[in-house]
């Protein structure tokens, strides 16, 4: 029972969404608009897994003294201020609450709400930044691994060469003067597309038929990952 | 030794650089600049090696983004398609006269995301297999006319619109070829070991391809934040 | 140990050291290297000349979070300064929490550019909700459904500009921004089921994989990284709809420069290998 009313539910909105594409009777549309409702509602409840998961796993290292136990702190602090605040002041219009904060301390901001301050000035800055290391290692992964060791490695680091010098102002500048069809933005475009979009269609349909081959299995119950484990 | 005394120096002329900015540029008046300044160089400070500053950056950018996350799915999904619907515009109730279906449509979902919240429990956590059987059975059911049309009808119409061009026909054995190569199912002996051959070029071409733009968006992250710190903070470029 | 040797064993922090130079020096010394617009870009800035001025809207989707800014924060604001300074009216939608926050930040930096463009007249920002496939599709039906309030608790159906906007037959064309697959799914769904007119802009990772899309006309045009910002950015100030500064342009001569050090860093690297690898035999056999 455990797993077969999961597998019916799935078989049954699996088939009624695939057959509903094909039938575009009123009825048919209502149920479809309502069924998508449902799967928003449904999936919004998925975050408090996710909440639920970061905060178990920071207030066991907290209680443990497992290394770096003191860093938990800092997130538990932050996400509660940061909900707080987000929730009681208002996500992108402010509530009564950081009108009267706002006029009463006489806050100068140039964003709406404290929540939009915290993200503009902590959260943007600091994912940027995250993700901005990677340019570091990917120059410093270029030095140590790209190296041209048979022919399809030297396939790869001249079309990435290629590609480097003609997608930048640099690369136009260098060729100018050659023929229109020797200049280096010219060949990226061709490279782009041509070969390369032909292989990347190749795997595109690859992928769409792994997609539509996955989903099938899991209407049809042979896929049953989702379920977890246990019976 | 010979790494302190590195370090030693090259703090000292990052401080010595850091000050002629300072001096010859206009930095930001604004406390809020200087945080977002701050946290940045904190994480950068990683570069040279793990440190407090740097896991105190980390930490604090969790719990920023779950805090925010928090506060959007909040006043976003359960306020926006639950509360208000539920409590405030009450849409079930039209001219007066009280509708079960549209009061139903947000209860039952609702009940069925409430589920999920049965993992918490020991003896009921199975029924989380609810919730996510609908999602997923939906997700799956949603996807495969529109997968099939927009991934593969499509895509072969335009691959079988031959020209007669040298372009045209390396884009066919280009499209053939790659498909060729990702057959498991027969070993790649032979005719279809050759064909997976030149498959594997034309992958190639289209990994060097990425690779090239993956650097160049790479840089492009290390540009903005440049920016932000020349431009916004100290205020030495234009 | 050989010189080429100490070469391959080079600590990486002085890669780290030649990479923050290379993206420092041109900020603080500017080559303005020419930029040339390309097809994909062009087309963008075509479809968007398309939509009539006070007439149904460009969709925005903002489907990215701070982690991809620097590449499609300067799309955002370039197609923002466009449509605002030609009148053209412009809805936003995010299909991440975090891509919410994105629009809104990017509507406050371009907004005191305009203080005639107003909320609820001349844009709308739905704000987020959950469960992308299902958005998109709703979005398809009607946009009340599943935006019954614009992202500031005021109901659409007392915004001056939604009054004639219900689905995607009302909007003239859709312009995707993210870094990840979203794209994708616009076009399954949006694209495929409903026939939306759509563009994308991505970062350059995912540049290179929605060509066959480009080709077969799934997109009508593609701004691809920093670049495609910076080309978007010429053309709009080439018609004169702005004078606000280019992020992406300035950062075009960094982005040469640092092109230039990488490279240089992969030849030396292979030099350095293959140099070693032949060294290393030479003292086997003359060892051996």
């Amino acid at each position: 029972m455990r797993r077969k009313i999961p597998l019916t539910i799935a078989f049954v909105f699996g088939i009624v969404m695939i057959i509903q594409f094909f039938i575009p009777h009123p009825v048919s549309r209502d149920f479809y608009q309502t069924m998508l409702d449902w799967r928003i509602i449904v999936i919004a409840f998925t975050y408090i897994l996710a909440v639920s998961s970061l905060i178990r796993i920071h207030i066991n290292k907290v209680r443990r003294k497992k290394t770096g136990w003191g860093f938990s702190y800092v997130t538990l602090i932050s996400l509660t201020v940061t909900a707080v605040v987000g929730v009681i002041g208002g996500c992108f219009q402010p509530t009564q609450i950081t009108t009267w904060l706002i006029e009463h301390f006489n806050w100068q901001i140039e964003q709406r709400t404290v929540l939009m301050v915290i993200f503009t000035y902590i959260q943007i800055p600091m994912g940027a930044t995250m993700f901005s290391l990677l340019a570091f290692f990917i120059a410093s992964a270029a030095f140590r691994a790209f190296k041209a060791r048979n022919l399809t490695a030297i396939i790869l680091l001249l079309t990435a060469f290629v590609v480097m010098l003609g997608r930048v102002p640099i690369g136009e500048l260098i060729t100018k003067r050659l023929p229109e069809v020797l200049q280096l933005q010219n060949i990226v475009e061709w490279i782009l597309n041509y070969p390369n979009m032909a292989a990347q269609r190749g795997i595109l349909m690859g992928v769409g038929l792994g997609m539509m081959a996955t989903a099938l299995k899991i209407i049809l119950g042979i896929e049953r990952g989702y379920l977890g484990g246990g019976d | 030794m010979k790494e302190r005394k590195g370090l030693i120096i090259g703090s000292v002329i990052l401080l010595i650089i850091f000050i002629g900015m300072l001096i010859k540029g206009e930095p930001s008046k604004s406390i809020l600049v200087w945080i977002a300044a701050l946290l940045t160089l904190f994480i950068y400070s990683f570069l040279y090696r793990d440190n407090i500053f740097y896991k105190f950056a980390e930490h604090l950018f969790v719990g920023v983004s779950v805090g925010y996350g928090i506060s959007v799915y909040w006043q976003n999904a359960f306020i926006r398609k639950v509360f208000d619907p539920l409590f405030i515009t009450k849409t079930y109730i039209v001219d007066g006269q009280f509708h079960l279906w549209p009061l139903l449509a947000i209860v039952i979902p609702t009940l069925m995301g409430l589920l999920m919240l049965s993992i918490f429990t020991k003896k009921q956590a199975w029924l989380i297999r609810i919730p996510i059987a609908f999602v997923v059975g939906m997700s799956a059911g949603i996807s495969v006319p529109s997968t099939f049309q927009a991934y593969i009808f499509e895509h072969t119409k335009n691959t079988l619109y031959i020209t007669l061009s040298i372009s045209s026909f390396i884009m066919i054995v280009g499209v053939i070829t790659t498909l060729v190569y990702f057959f498991f199912s027969k070993e790649h002996k032979g005719l279809l070991g050759k064909t997976a051959n030149i498959g594997i070029w034309f992958i190639m071409i289209a990994f060097g391809a990425s690779f090239g733009y993956t650097v160049m968006a790479r840089i492009s992250l290390l540009i903005g934040r440049m920016n932000f710190l020349l431009y916004d903070w100290l205020g030495v470029i234009k | 140990m050989g010189f080429w040797e100490k070469v391959m064993r080079l600590d990486r922090r002085w890669v780290f050291f030649l990479i923050a130079l290379a993206v420092l020096i041109p900020f603080l010394k500017p080559l303005r290297l020419p930029i040339s617009v390309t097809k994909p870009v062009k087309d963008i800035f075509d479809e968007v000349e398309k939509v009539p001025p006070e007439g149904p809207p460009l969709l925005i989707g903002t489907d990215y979070a701070p982690s991809t800014a620097p590449e499609l924060d300067p799309m955002l604001y370039a197609l923002l300064r466009h449509c605002f300074a030609t009148k053209r009216r412009v809805m936003l939608v995010a299909l991440y929490p975090q891509g919410a926050g994105m629009a809104q930040a990017g509507l406050d930096n371009v907004l005191p550019e305009f203080p005639e463009v107003k909320s609820g007249m001349d844009y709308v920002f739905l704000g987020y909700q959950p469960g992308i496939g299902s958005v998109i599709l709703q979005m398809g039906e009607e946009i009340r459904r599943v935006f019954p309030t614009d992202a500031y608790g005021v109901s659409l159906d007392s915004l001056p500009m939604m009054e004639y906007i219900h689905n995607y037959d009302d909007i003239a064309f859709m312009m995707d921004l993210s870094g990840s697959s979203v794209p994708m799914l616009w076009v399954m769904y949006a694209g495929a089921r409903y026939e939306q007119r759509i563009g994308v802009g991505t970062t350059a990772v995912s540049a290179a994989q929605y060509y066959p899309f480009l080709n077969t006309g799934q997109f009508k045009g593609m701004l691809g990284g920093l670049k495609g910002a910076a080309e978007y950015e010429k053309l709009i100030k080439k018609k004169g709809y702005t004078e606000a500064r280019k992020v992406a342009t300035i950062g075009m001569d960094a982005q040469s420069i640092a092109h230039l050090v990488i490279l240089f860093l992969i030849i030396i690297g292979n030099i350095a290998f293959f140099a070693s690898k032949s060294h290393r035999k030479k003292t086997k056999l003359t060892s051996g």
